[in-house]
């Protein structure tokens, strides 16, 4: 038996034998199945698989531990009213601000962090990493690492884009339906179901290859996709909103359709409206990995997580996980996103965990 | 006087909980209560009170958000405080049952009255279904619903607010407990639905001996079903006394305060009288109808300025589509609305902004006529901006007065929002709002039905203030006829979208009435405790029961 294995056991027992004297009876319970687990893994893995637990446990601790002292260092920097939302986020909620402020800074200043450039070829294809090359190259033999930095500013630049424009679109049509009501309504909403009746890999297909893949097209084709979900999001919310008195009060008083959404309908949906931001981000942006993976997309040079993930993918084959550092980068701002908007959504509706 | 039985619920000194703004904050401070086998102690105060918040722990609940932080809670023996859960939940609905304010919320619409009904007494075993059932047909029949054989078997929906009401009471018998909470039942009812289920609740609770909180805030209501009252105020006790005593001469201040609110008063006015005297508004012969449902049938009746006609009548007698019809939110369909003795526009978007600025309403749910998000000095100034054009320091100052208007500080509320208001306070700021567009007419739709006694008189003396210092002309809709005793100068009595008799205020309260007026102003609850008995008998159904048994 090594040190480590003897170290292992000696913390954890000691760990929750603390627990359990000072009756944190969840953490009791927490640390000692975990001991238990790890016997019956010790037996049938050997130390490799202590060693990995160890791992996981200590990159858990760390994303804690960064996820907390990021949300306190907001709450400091921030304003009061502010700081006082902040202080209700849980540590996923911080983690995935922490993780979207990362991917932000790497987008914004990708030139600078970057060490080589995103089309620069600089050593022999699917070179392993070295020190010069933190992820090592690709098929053509450019910097893995480069062009996940450009990545971020690419793909996420070109999600943010297009989510955008589908909710401005979504949004307006969406308050219209429910202000006008009548057949612009009835229009809308048979117009949104249209859209969404055709499937929307199949349909962004057919509106690339008719108007050529340029960034423009893309962002709109995916815009247009995503509008109708947002506008049945809108209309069902600004429903509730403008059967109200207030709106009533408002139309009597000889107000116009614009200020009626823009004062009072607007300000009593924009809760939901955010967090679905969120997730819709989400789904744009898996669309145009998708598209990008399929070689509809983003076109090359330019870097970009889905195609990366389809360029290195024969490299799966002999095990390496290069291919897979971009799709990470995708899961984990997806998950991060996901983490902020769960937030949001609680904070909403008032939404209970039980 | 009730005699001295088994104490059936004991409460010492409760204290309950709240949590806000990240710490706990008591709320019920330490309540002391006993209750007798076959008692019935009212529970009266303002929202607010603690009422409902000690009908619930009297069955060992807390609501989300609050916990039972210290006290005893023993029913027949048992200590509710310090009971599992479980236990507790095979208490509820077996020997405590709750009936809750409004029926139409609390049953699920989408099972059957009567599935809903024998729940309980299948689950907790004490009946099978076919036995449960015919239970229910029985107590049915006891509460006098219409066709007790089968209206069980209709949806939620498909029985009338009252009736509903009822079998919820029903529902509360269906494992004849020993002890049923009553939340406000008949608070959301007309007066003469209200009625019918007072007599119901009263005379099933006698005739099972069955203990009861009833919680109001209506006092005339709580003198009729209660042996003893308790009077409630910030979660703490005022007092205690056997009805008739505590009636007749209450101790302290706030309970005399409370007695003392529905003697609010003021001198009626007469229309003016000569040829020059112009309505206001004048309503010639509207119809209206939701569709192909006829609602308003003949509608005429006058408003002179200055003065306050009140229109009453029970819900769905056309009132409120009155007032839909006089904003143009809803065309009428034959007829004509003068205003100042020219023809308004049917429809509200072909009014001109003058037309528009002349009328104002008021309405029943502060909660919803304001918008939460909008802070209250942007409330209040749009009208002013809207149609005054006022901007800058100027609007500033326009706010700042109305504020001072409605009695509520500018520089406490200034910059607030809606949801950090009181009931009270919210409906203040939507007479702001009205006023603030410098109208002559306002429609005040049910505006005091939502407020506690003491807050309401607070508005009707607003209201009044304010209409003699504007000259502000009233049409206001309640089926609250205190209210309209107490500021009303003209009455308008509506049925099933008709006028049955309008006049003047005095006319109106003294005989002979039209029936429907009769049976309306029979129909108000009054202090005297004797009341309902010896209303019933004089409409000759002296007890439901005896009926029930025929």
């Amino acid at each position: 038996m090594s040190t480590f294995v003897i170290g292992y056991y000696a913390l954890l027992i000691g760990a929750s034998c603390l627990a359990a004297y000072y009756k944190q009876r969840n953490i009791f319970i927490l640390i000692f199945s975990l001991t238990l687990a790890s016997f019956v893994m010790g037996i049938i893995g050997g130390v490799p698989a202590l060693r990995f637990v160890t791992t996981a446990a200590g990159i858990l601790a760390l994303a804690a531990g960064t996820s907390y002292a990021f949300r306190e260092f907001l709450i400091i920097i921030t304003p009061e009213g502010v700081a006082k939302e902040l202080r209700t986020a849980p540590l996923t909620a911080s983690f995935g601000m922490f993780v979207i402020f990362t991917y932000a800074i790497a987008g914004i200043f990708a030139p600078v962090i970057a060490p080589h450039g995103e089309a620069e070829v600089i050593s022999s294809a699917f070179a392993p990493a070295d020190e010069n090359m933190l992820l090592g190259a690709d098929q053509l033999g450019r910097d893995m690492f480069s062009r996940i930095i450009y990545g971020a500013r690419n793909s996420v630049g070109l999600a943010l884009l297009a989510t955008m424009l589908a909710f401005v679109m979504g949004a307006l049509a969406g308050l219209l339906a429910a202000t006008k009501g009548g057949w612009f309504d009835q229009f809308m909403g048979r117009f949104a179901d249209v859209i969404m009746s055709v499937p929307s890999l199949i349909f962004s297909l057919l509106m690339l290859s008719i108007f050529g893949t340029n960034l423009g097209v893309i962002v709109i084709v995916v815009a247009i996709i995503y509008a109708p979900r947002v506008f049945r999001l809108t209309r069902a919310v600004a429903g509730n909103v403008v059967v109200m008195d207030y709106i009533e009060a408002a139309k009597l008083r000889g107000e116009g359709t614009w200020y009626l959404i823009r004062k009072e309908i607007l300000p009593n949906s924009t809760a939901p409206l955010i967090a679905e931001f969120g997730l819709e981000f989400c789904f744009v942006f898996l669309l145009i990995a998708g598209l990008s993976f399929l070689g509809l997309g983003i076109q090359p040079p330019t870097a970009d997580w889905g195609s990366m993930v389809r360029e290195n993918a024969t490299l799966i084959s002999f095990g390496e996980m290069t291919p897979l550092i971009p799709a990470a980068a995708i899961a984990l701002l997806t998950v991060a996103v996901n983490f902020v908007v769960d937030w949001m959504l609680f904070r909403s509706s008032g939404l209970k965990e039980m | 006087m009730v005699p001295k039985k088994d104490v059936l619920l004991r409460v010492t000194d409760l204290r309950i909980e709240g949590y806000s703004d990240e710490k706990w904050t008591e709320i019920v401070h330490g309540v002391n209560l006993t209750l007798h086998k076959g008692e019935v102690l009212g529970l009266i105060g303002e929202s607010g009170a603690g009422k409902s918040t000690i009908g619930l722990a009297a069955m060992g609940f807390a609501r989300d958000g609050c916990r039972i932080s210290g006290g005893s809670i023993e029913f027949d023996g048992m200590e509710l405080t310090t009971t599992p859960e479980s236990d507790l939940r095979a208490l509820r609905g077996s020997r405590i049952a709750y009936v809750a304010q409004s029926a139409a919320a609390s049953f699920n619409p989408a099972h059957k009255i009567i599935d809903q009904h024998t729940e309980a007494p299948i689950q907790y075993r004490i009946s099978k279904r076919v036995e449960a059932q015919e239970d229910a047909m029985q107590l049915y029949e006891r509460l006098r619903l219409p066709n007790p054989s089968e209206i069980g078997f209709r949806y939620p929906h498909q029985v009338s607010g009252g009736q509903l009401q009822r079998a919820m009471t029903a529902m509360a018998m269906a494992c004849r407990p020993d002890l049923i909470i009553f939340d406000e039942p008949t608070t959301a009812l007309d007066v003469t639905t209200q009625i019918e289920v007072l007599a119901a609740i009263r005379d099933i609770v006698d005739q099972f001996n069955t203990a009861a909180i009833y919680i109001t805030h209506d006092l005339a209501v709580v003198a009729q079903m209660a042996d003893t009252i308790k009077v409630l105020l910030k979660g703490e006790e005022v007092e205690e006394a056997p009805t008739a005593q505590m009636l007749d001469a209450p101790k302290e201040d706030y309970t005399k305060s409370l007695w003392a609110v529905r003697s609010f008063k003021r001198p009626q006015k007469h229309r003016p009288t000569g040829a020059d005297a112009l309505p206001i508004v004048s309503v010639q012969g509207i119809d209206a109808a939701y569709g192909k449902t006829k609602v308003l049938d003949d509608v005429s009746f006058d408003v002179y300025p200055g003065m306050t006609v009140a229109v009453v009548g029970e819900s769905g007698s056309g009132k409120s589509t009155t007032a839909r019809c006089i904003t143009g939110l809803l065309p009428p369909t034959k007829g004509k609305i003068l205003f100042k003795g020219e023809e308004l526009p049917a429809k509200y978007t072909d009014r001109s902004k003058d037309q528009l600025r002349q009328a104002q309403m008021i309405y029943q749910m502060a909660d919803t006529a304001l918008n939460p998000k909008i802070r209250i000095s942007d409330i209040i100034g749009r009208p002013a901006q809207f149609y005054g054009g006022l901007h800058g320091a100027k609007l500033k100052n326009r706010v700042d007065e109305l504020l001072d208007l409605i009695e509520l500080d500018p520089s406490k509320f200034y910059n607030r929002y809606p949801p950090e208001l009181s009931g009270g306070q919210k409906q203040r700021v939507g007479i702001a709002r009205a006023l603030a567009a410098d109208p002559a007419f306002i429609i005040c739709d049910e505006v005091t039905s939502a407020l506690d006694q003491l807050v309401a008189e607070g508005i009707l003396k607003l209201l009044d203030r304010l209409q003699q210092e504007f000259n502000l002309a009233y049409m206001f809709i309640t089926h609250d006829l205190a209210t309209v005793r107490s500021i009303a100068d003209e009455v308008v009595v509506m049925q099933r979208g008709k006028v049955v008799e309008q006049g003047p205020k005095d006319e109106m309260f003294t005989p002979p009435h039209h029936p429907y007026t009769d049976l309306l102003l029979s129909s108000v609850p009054e202090m005297d405790p004797n009341w309902l008995t010896t209303l019933l008998e004089e409409r000759g159904t002296d007890s439901i029961g005896e009926a029930a048994k025929v």
